[in-house]
């Protein structure tokens, strides 16, 4: 077995464990952290089950951003569809056999990969050339962005340009998901490729892409505008009633 | 043109976005509370020792509270979609006011003491210290948030900047660094009941005042009853409508339709305040004291329903937050809703005929409305979402005949706030107050050019305090912002129903 091979081995262990484990660690923060008082942005849906349909649509529209900014929305969008896009292709190198509609994604996924650096390069473009966005940026806002450039170049060129044995890297990831490690084509696009994913998967839990699970917990999104029906009494709250007058 | 020593936006045909001027506002800061402003409200009189360390452990325990913080403070992209939505902004240009840079203060102190990046990459997630600097810089921009939420309408994440602004003001007034306005103001409201801290006798001859007034005027008897036990209804309202123009018209309209429906109603000594200021500087505590004074008054009274006049932000405390601070309403009459807007009894009686109107008492005027941030985007009205939009207009239009709306980008859940809103109505901050309302000016200046609308209606004690004040700098009569129910008023006939 290559030092290669070991490496990128435990690599993917210790990143799956931390953008797992650290994931977990921020939904149950958010879930226990109790949202005392109603405050939905109105006008909100009056049931939960609109308001669950609302977060659905910030979540595969991106609603309010279409009404805030035409540009950053069509970007946005254009980044996180081919995002899907093609990491919905990439599954087929964790499975065997692949599921049907996995196989019907292929071809669409390689326009993907350039649709996604092409989104990204737009959103880099306006955080450096807009004032206002350059104002509020973050050296971080822009590593980010470079780390899912690099993301995608380095996977395109491993499919355009100099090809890796993919066979190979499936052989390699369906090992270590069986805890039966099979070596690493020793490549590097691949390699290149490989690192920043897994140097993704470690940011993930501690950066801004926390506004993946945050979309479902923010309560100006998520709640129902039920306010007159219904009490809403947080548990660090309640025992104040207890206190009031008569 | 009212007299200022800072310069009075100029209204274009359009609103134009500013280019970036970094400090503009850094110089404007309102009063800081006294010790004799903290102590009443249980905060400590300066600023304590070891403030930047308390200030943590506060923010500590309020990640705890809120949800709403925990969540905003780590999902932010800083994609830039609310950098042009703020009222504030778009007047001064400081960038510091827009909301995401506002929050940003509080986020940078959030990554350095409580998240892994902020502690090993400070400088490249731009995390920083508490210290005095960041202490004044909240002080100054925390303080140049009305609160409005305006930004939360248009973030992907529905991030709301009034939510943090609350926190940080709750952390500074734990820390004694308070801001004196609004401390001083809820400390009235616990000594004597109201924010403008009348007493209840100077109270009962205003309101024989305003009997005689209406007496005089339309030959009715009108009453104004106040502490009458077992009334129907317990009415709740701003102060100001008690004695300050044109909020006063706005009350007396709330009389003439309770008369003319004959329904039972009174106000009480002990909630003769319907604002609920607590909730600017997000203090959980302070408002659940204030909002169960009105709990006890319906109680005493023994009355049926609650109704809530023409107040933006003591709605939405109202509406949204009273049943839980100080529900079960179990005691009222489960036929209405608790509490309800005065918009909506009036409302209701005019889809029932209940009223007769006369519109043209109010043909002197071209009508357009003012939506309340507070109403707008943290209310409701009725039993369907955006019936708090489409209530007061229908309102509105039942008593006057020409109405128009401004553009839609500025009205609706998209409103422009008054510029005072918040905690931010003091003297203090008249440059900011000024600068703030150019949005809303500007749209109201171009239905004036073209509609040749000459008064803007409103809900909102702030809206209509702030528009006296500053409608004069933008060269338009402060008499132009006139309450819905003074409309109502005007066009009310009383005397039996034909
Ligand atoms: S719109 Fe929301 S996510 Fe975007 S910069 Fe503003 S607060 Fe952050
Ligand atoms: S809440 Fe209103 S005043 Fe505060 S930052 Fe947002 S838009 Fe500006």
């Amino acid at each position: 077995m290559s030092t290669l091979t070991v490496v990128f081995a435990l690599l993917f262990y210790v990143a799956t464990v931390i953008l797992v484990g650290g994931l977990a660690f921020k939904i149950a923060q958010y879930w226990k952290t109790p949202a005392p008082l109603k405050i939905p942005t109105t006008p909100a849906p009056l049931t939960q089950g609109g308001a669950a349909l609302r977060v659905m649509r910030e979540v595969l529209l991106f609603e309010s951003l279409f009404n805030s900014n035409k540009w950053i929305w069509l970007l946005g969008a254009l980044f996180h569809a081919s995002l899907a896009l093609v990491v919905m292709r990439h599954l087929r190198y964790f499975q065997e056999p692949v599921w049907f509609w996995v196989h019907l994604v292929q071809p669409f996924g390689a326009y993907g990969g350039f649709a996604m650096v092409v989104g990204l390069f737009g959103l880099w473009y306006r955080r450096i050339g807009i004032e206002r966005i350059r104002y509020i940026s973050n050296p971080s806002d822009h590593l980010m962005l470079l780390l899912l450039v690099g993301i995608g170049f380095s996977g395109l060129m491993m499919r355009f340009v100099a090809r890796t044995d993919i066979i190979s890297v499936k052989a390699f990831f369906l090992g270590l998901m069986r805890f039966d490690w099979r070596p690493l084509p020793d490549d590097p696009f691949l390699i290149i490729h490989l690192t920043l994913v897994a140097l993704l998967m470690v940011v993930f839990p501690f950066s801004k892409l926390l506004h993946a699970p945050g979309v479902f917990f923010s309560p100006t999104r998520n709640q129902a505008d039920d306010a007159r029906e219904r009490r809403h009494v947080a548990p660090w709250a309640a025992s104040k009633d207890a206190e009031r007058p008569a | 043109m009212a007299k200022s020593d800072f310069e009075v936006p100029e209204l274009t045909k359009s609103i134009e976005l500013p280019s970036l001027k970094p400090g503009a506002m850094a110089h404007l800061k309102s009063f800081v509370a006294q010790p004799a402003h903290q102590e009443p409200l249980g905060f400590p009189g300066e600023l304590v020792d070891n403030w930047e360390q308390k200030a943590v452990d506060k923010l500590r325990e309020l990640l705890g509270k809120f949800r709403s913080l925990q969540v905003y403070l780590d999902a932010c992209v800083r994609c830039g979609a609310c950098t042009d939505k703020c009222h504030y902004f778009l007047g001064t240009g400081d960038p510091m006011n827009m909301p995401v840079a506002r929050q940003d203060l509080l986020r940078s102190v959030y990554r350095k003491y409580f998240t892994p990046a902020g502690k090993i990459a400070p400088t490249l997630v731009g995390a920083k210290p508490m210290n005095k600097q960041m202490l004044d810089d909240w002080y100054t921009y925390f303080h140049q948030c009305s609160q409005c939420r305006r930004c939360s309408v248009f973030c992907p994440y529905g991030i709301d900047t009034a939510e943090i602004s609350m926190a940080a003001r709750e952390i500074m007034d734990h820390i004694g660094h308070g801001q004196k306005y609004t401390n001083e103001i809820i400390g009235k409201v616990h000594k004597i009941g109201n924010n403008l801290g009348l007493p209840g006798p100077a109270l009962a001859s205003t309101l024989e005042g305003l009997e005689e007034d209406v007496l005089e005027e339309t030959g009715a008897d009108v009453k104004f009853p106040i502490d009458v036990e077992g009334a129907d209804i317990l009415l709740v309202t701003p102060s100001a409508d008690f004695f300050a123009e044109p909020h006063t018209q706005s009350l007396i309209g709330y009389a003439k339709v309770f008369h003319q429906a004959g329904m039972s109603w009174t106000l009480s000594t002990h909630a003769t305040e319907a604002a609920n200021f607590a909730m600017f500087i997000g203090s959980y505590d302070q408002m659940h004291k204030i909002a169960n004074r009105i709990r006890k008054a319906a109680r005493d009274l023994g009355v049926k329903r609650i109704v809530f006049g023409e107040c933006g932000h003591a709605w939405r405390v109202a509406y949204s937050f009273l049943n839980t601070l100080a529900g079960p309403w179990d005691f009222l009459d489960p036929k209405y809703p608790v509490p309800q807007h005065i918009c909506e009894v009036t409302y209701d009686l005019i889809k029932r005929g209940a009223l007769t109107l006369d519109k043209s008492a109010n043909d002197h005027m071209t009508l357009t409305y003012h939506d309340s941030c507070n109403v707008a985007r943290g209310s409701r009205m009725g039993d369907m979402p955006g019936g708090q939009m489409m209530i007061p207009r229908e309102v509105i239009k039942a008593v006057c005949g020409k109405y128009v709306d401004m553009d839609p980008n500025t009205i609706g859940e998209k409103t422009f706030c008054c510029g005072g809103g918040g905690g931010l109505l003091t003297d203090d901050l008249m440059e900011l107050r000024v600068k703030g309302a150019m949005p809303r000016m500007q749209a109201l200046n171009a239905v004036k050019e073209s509609e040749g609308v000459t008064h803007m209606a409103s809900i909102c004690a702030i809206c209509k305090a702030q528009f006296t004040k500053i409608l004069p700098y933008y060269e338009f009569d402060m008499e132009a912002v006139v309450g819905v129910h003074q409309l109502v008023s005007n066009a009310i006939v009383l005397g039996t129903k034909e």
